[in-house]
């Protein structure tokens, strides 16, 4: 036929793979087979199974958003192939398909090509489709590919070309063109969903010779700070200096664990999997004048304030990795919502 | 309406819920399970469900009929998928008038994805001030006012 492309285009996305392992005689024997198909007749005067009627094209509108006020006196003309579709009971038996289509269909599903995808459809429209018009339709296998390999798998492009009557007018001619390939096993698509992000464990926290102090505190539920031994500064988080004097000597503070919110985010995106979002993360001004970052508890994220007091608490994690102790901190109970 | 080559039309964007796919499928009377079945589109390679190319023709045709009103008839639509259009991901459609002769305009028309160019194509559109001779057109249209006023006051 004219128009034939490079049909391995058409594989969505990415560059052709090497081909696989085949015997090329038997291989060529069947690409000849295959091959023997173009010209032969897919489709000897089918009927549509219904006359194009107002419901299809309101259906079809309503599907597309088309709210164009030329429909339903005539058919959307994209509807075209619509209207030789066998639908779900499919046309009955020796009607439509001629065996040549069948026979080449079976061919490509015993050669490992069991999926189909459709690729290209060329669509001309001669004459509107209006409700009452019956349809009938012949078509011919334009083409048949050599075996392609594509994102999708390894297969072969049919064309075939319908031609779409009612009575003696041509409605319309409809190429189309589909893969019939053997798909390639892939890992499932990855996404974001929130069961998901239930299941993931939480980071956990990285423990090292300046901060296992910190956390030591935490397991025996104690909020620890450091104080610069040199100027009595407070600080947090841990560091082995301190920021003002620049003494490495220190002395552990427990704080009261009393503080306000200073500032506040609501994490929406992007999805992190341990968490569901949305979600409220803090700075929170401890009474003793130091800031953490934390989470705060017992209110709704959308109803966390600045200047809102908290009091902390141990928020025990269970989780694929085990359990561990995170302070955070809670809305007190007059603010809480 | 002063339709020229270079002319751009206004994107569309088209959120890919499964719901579109469905009904798309459905209204097309496309009942192979990759375009409904989850589970069934994952047996056969494929992530998820994805949109059926009768679908993608017919937004294709309702992106260049919404620009240029309900009296310009849409003559061919030519189009080749690449990435598919999975649930949760949009589609961003894009026009440029290619060519404009005795007419019929043609439009290069475009639908990206997250993935990729979901669907590229050739629309081509005749536009109702050639169509006044015609006798397959409704006859309100063709006894209406000056046609040339029609598409360019469609406030989509």
């Amino acid at each position: 036929m004219t128009g034939e492309r490079t049909a391995g285009e058409a594989a969505p996305g990415e560059p052709p793979k090497p081909p696989e392992r085949r015997d090329p005689q038997e291989q060529h024997r069947l690409d000849e087979r295959l091959k023997s198909f173009e010209g032969r007749t897919a489709v000897a005067d089918g009927e549509g199974r219904d006359p194009v009627n107002e419901p299809m094209i309101r259906h079809w509108c309503e599907a597309m958003g088309d709210t164009s006020p030329a429909y339903p006196e005539i058919a959307p003309p994209t509807m075209l192939q619509a209207w030789t579709m066998g639908g779900l009971a499919g046309h009955p038996v020796g009607s439509t398909r001629t065996s040549a289509y069948d026979e080449l269909f079976g061919l490509l599903d015993d050669a490992g090509c069991t999926s189909i995808v459709a690729t290209d459809c060329e669509q001309e429209y001669l004459r509107p489709l209006r409700p009452g018009d019956r349809v009938r339709f012949d078509a011919v296998i334009e083409s048949v590919s050599p075996r392609k390999n594509t994102a999708l798998g390894s297969g072969y492009f049919i064309t075939t070309r319908m031609d779409i009557r009612v009575g003696t007018d041509l409605a319309g001619t409809h190429r189309f063109r589909v893969l019939k390939y053997a798909p390639t096993r892939r890992s499932p698509r990855p996404e974001p969903s929130p069961t998901g992000a239930a299941k993931a464990a939480r980071p956990r926290p990285v423990v090292n010779r300046d901060n296992e102090g910190f956390w030591e505190g935490v397991a025996a539920h104690r909020l620890l700070l450091q104080r610069c031994t040199g100027c009595d500064t407070l600080r947090f988080p841990w560091l082995p200096g301190c920021g003002r004097c620049g003494s490495p000597e220190w002395e552990t503070a427990e704080a009261s664990g009393r503080g306000t919110v200073f500032s506040h985010v609501v994490m929406h995106h992007p999805p992190f999997p341990a968490f569901e979002p949305p979600y409220a993360v803090g700075l929170v001004e401890l009474v003793e004048g130091v800031r953490m970052v934390s989470g705060i508890t017992g209110v709704p994220y959308d109803k966390v304030r600045i200047g809102m007091p908290v009091e902390l608490e141990f928020l025990r994690v269970e989780d694929a990795k085990g359990s561990m102790e995170l302070p955070v901190f809670r809305a007190t109970a007059e603010e809480a919502v | 309406m002063t339709v020229r080559a270079g002319d751009a039309l206004p994107p569309l964007r088209v959120p890919i819920t499964r719901t579109l796919i469905v009904a798309g499928a459905l209204a097309s009377r496309d009942y192979q399970d990759v375009h409904h079945d989850a589970e069934a589109a994952k047996e056969k390679g494929s992530p998820d469900i994805f949109m059926n190319i009768l679908t993608t023709n017919g937004l294709v045709g309702r992106y260049v009929t919404d620009h240029f009103g309900p009296r310009a008839r849409l003559r061919k639509v030519a189009i080749r998928l690449g990435a598919p259009n999975y649930p949760g991901d949009e589609m961003v459609l894009r026009g440029e008038v290619t060519s404009v002769a005795d007419g019929a305009v043609e439009v290069a028309v475009t639908g990206a994805n997250g993935i990729g160019n979901h669907v590229t194509g050739t629309v081509t559109v005749r536009l109702p001030d050639a169509d006044a001779p015609r006798t397959d057109v409704p006859a309100a249209s063709s006894a209406g006012p000056a046609v040339s006023a029609a598409p360019a006051e469609d406030p989509r």
